[in-house]
């Protein structure tokens, strides 16, 4: 009976423990994300203001603001999401409701994807400036930068948008099919409506992943920290402008903690919005 | 009719373009890296005295050494730490607070690899100095890269523990067995496969992660011997070189593009592999 009991002290002793450490493990990642936070706080809230965000940087950005930064990075992700978001989108209609799900022609295309959502934003670079720069002719301009970034966005863009449309009721397309309505007319009126927060969702992740984004424009959209004329001039991104400031310009850390600041705040309200379209499809599935 | 054959037609092409990119990327890897692949052997990649490009001396191996340091060290400490956070979002945590930190953890893995290395080069390395510096090291490396891959072992650890069927829970309760006991027992075995998963495919990201790692781990080209040693890691090297690189030194950093792809897809394809058969 003794031991009995001793084992089972033993056990309870084990499940405290593991508890307790377990605890400690989400404590301490809790407390450095709050740490990272206070600290992008700490120092750029001060340099931090309106002027920052609508003067153009001056000596090398120590002074000034980052004005042209954000219409450099505003104008590669709308070169990114224009080119990215068709292709990606109608590739996505066509895996979920044309093409049967083990069809040779649709199992090469998902595993291109997949593969594709692997390769490291380096190696976009890599072939950004070899296809886009070189090849192509386009030199380091915020059109290369913005072409290679929805390369890089195709992946994550197609496997939300096929998710949303996965979700979609079957019974949607059997009930449109038995009213007669052609196929193209109950995707426009019926199941992309019915997908669309997810596609939303989709979409706020794919603009979070490009604001996010540095090696792979590094040597594709260039570093000119200039207003931008063209789609064909250099233009450097936001986040470009943290790691020139902070590597290369001695002195420049207390903008690099203002662009910084801008950068992650930016990243946080579209990653919180996107979980709430994602969030909220579950709940309205759920009711329904 | 004539509007689906359209549209099915604009589709088909949409989809086309969206699989010829990884075939485009690949043929420009290629391409690019065959100069030096087709007049230098492979060997030297690996027995030349140093790398000193400009001097036609191509050694990868330090930097190899680098990535693979960095990486491992990085998994050593994500994969308890991720282990524990899905364990506490799926069995320890109350409900509304396992949700507040899923949601930190999903918020972590949204922030840039520059802010990372931003944070490392102005907190992380001052204090690995004032310890034993000079602070940008092969450690800091290793922090900020574990931080990076935190999210991703976690939020797969988390779906594949929350995939394990409550029966299998149940039972566990119903013979008596401890928390520990059921989550030893039960859930990890049940799980293993999407949590191996999972960490591979950290491991692919850990070893393609450029910026974070480059900003902080001082990029000298040499072989580490204590933690606190700067290193330069591939990807890094190919960050640094490419913007000034002519001729053969181009070529070398795009074969070293395509070695990094290569691993990364052998991984992904391994992650891929054991999905399958989760699912299976």
């Amino acid at each position: 009976m003794r031991e009995i009991t001793n084992i089972h002290t033993r056990q309870i002793l084990r499940d405290r423990v593991v508890q307790l450490l377990v605890y400690a493990a989400v404590l301490l990642i809790s407390m450095v994300f709050i740490w990272i936070l206070a600290d992008l706080v700490r120092g750029g809230i001060a340099h931090l203001s309106w002027e920052f965000l609508m003067e153009s940087p001056r000596d090398a950005g120590r002074t000034g603001g980052i004005a042209s930064i954000l219409v450099s990075t505003l104008l590669i992700l709308l070169t990114a999401l224009l080119t990215a978001v068709p292709v990606a989108w109608t590739t996505a209609i066509l895996l979920v409701e044309f093409v049967p799900a083990d069809s040779p022609f649709g199992k090469t295309v998902r595993f291109s994807l997949h593969v594709l959502a692997g390769v490291p934003s380096i190696v976009f670079g890599l072939f950004g400036n070899a296809f886009f720069c070189i090849y192509l002719g386009l030199g380091f301009s915020i059109l290369s930068g913005g072409l290679t970034l929805a390369c890089m966005l195709l992946p994550i863009l197609t496997s939300t948008a096929e998710a949303g449309l996965r979700a979609v009721p079957h019974a949607y397309r059997t009930s449109a099919s038995a009213l007669g309505l052609t196929r193209t007319a109950a995707l426009v009126h019926l199941i992309l409506p019915a997908a669309a927060p997810v596609l939303a969702a989709g979409l706020l992740l794919g603009i979070g992943r490009a604001l996010a984004e540095t090696a792979a424009l590094l040597f594709t959209s260039g570093y000119v920290e200039r207003m931008p004329d063209s789609l064909l001039d250099s233009g450097r991104a936001l986040a470009l402008h943290i790691f020139d400031l902070s590597m290369n310009v001695p002195g420049g850390d207390m903008p690099a903690y203002a662009s910084a600041l801008v950068l992650v705040g930016l990243l946080l309200c579209i990653n919180t919005l996107a979980m709430k379209f994602a969030y909220g499809l579950q709940h309205r599935k759920i009711m329904t | 009719m004539l509007t689906d054959k359209l549209l099915i037609g604009i589709l088909r092409a949409g989809a086309m373009m969206a699989a010829l990119v990884m075939l485009l990327i690949l043929i420009f890897l290629m391409h690019e890296s065959w100069p030096a692949l087709s007049t230098l052997s492979i060997g030297r990649f690996m027995t030349d005295a140093s790398w000193h490009p400009l001097e036609g001396a191509y050694n990868l191996m330090p930097m190899l050494s680098g990535t693979v340091l960095a990486s491992a060290g990085a998994l050593l400490l994500a994969v308890p730490l991720g282990l524990a956070s899905a364990l506490f979002i799926v069995f320890y945590a109350p409900l509304h607070l396992a949700t507040l930190y899923k949601r930190l953890i999903e918020l972590l893995s949204g922030i840039p690899s520059v802010v990372f290395g931003f944070w490392g080069l102005t907190t992380l390395v001052p204090l690995i100095n004032q310890w034993n510096p000079p602070g940008a090291s092969l450690l800091a490396g290793i922090l900020v890269l574990a931080m990076m891959i935190l999210p991703t072992v976690t939020l797969t650890a988390y779906t594949a523990l929350a995939a394990v069927p409550d029966e299998l829970l149940r039972n566990a309760a119903a013979l008596g067995l401890s928390r520990w006991g059921m989550i030893k027992g039960v859930a990890l075995p049940a799980a293993k496969t999407g949590i191996a998963a999972g960490i591979i495919l950290a491991v692919a990201r850990a070893l393609g992660e450029t910026m974070a790692v480059l900003m902080v781990a001082g990029n000298v080209v040499q072989y580490p011997e204590t933690l606190f040693d700067p290193v330069r890691t591939l990807a890094a090297n190919i960050a640094l070189e490419t913007a000034y690189a002519m001729g053969d030194h181009r070529a070398v950093l795009f074969v070293s593009g395509l070695l990094l792809l290569l691993l990364i897809m052998v991984l992904s394809g391994m992650a891929g592999l054991l999905e399958k058969q989760r699912h299976a």
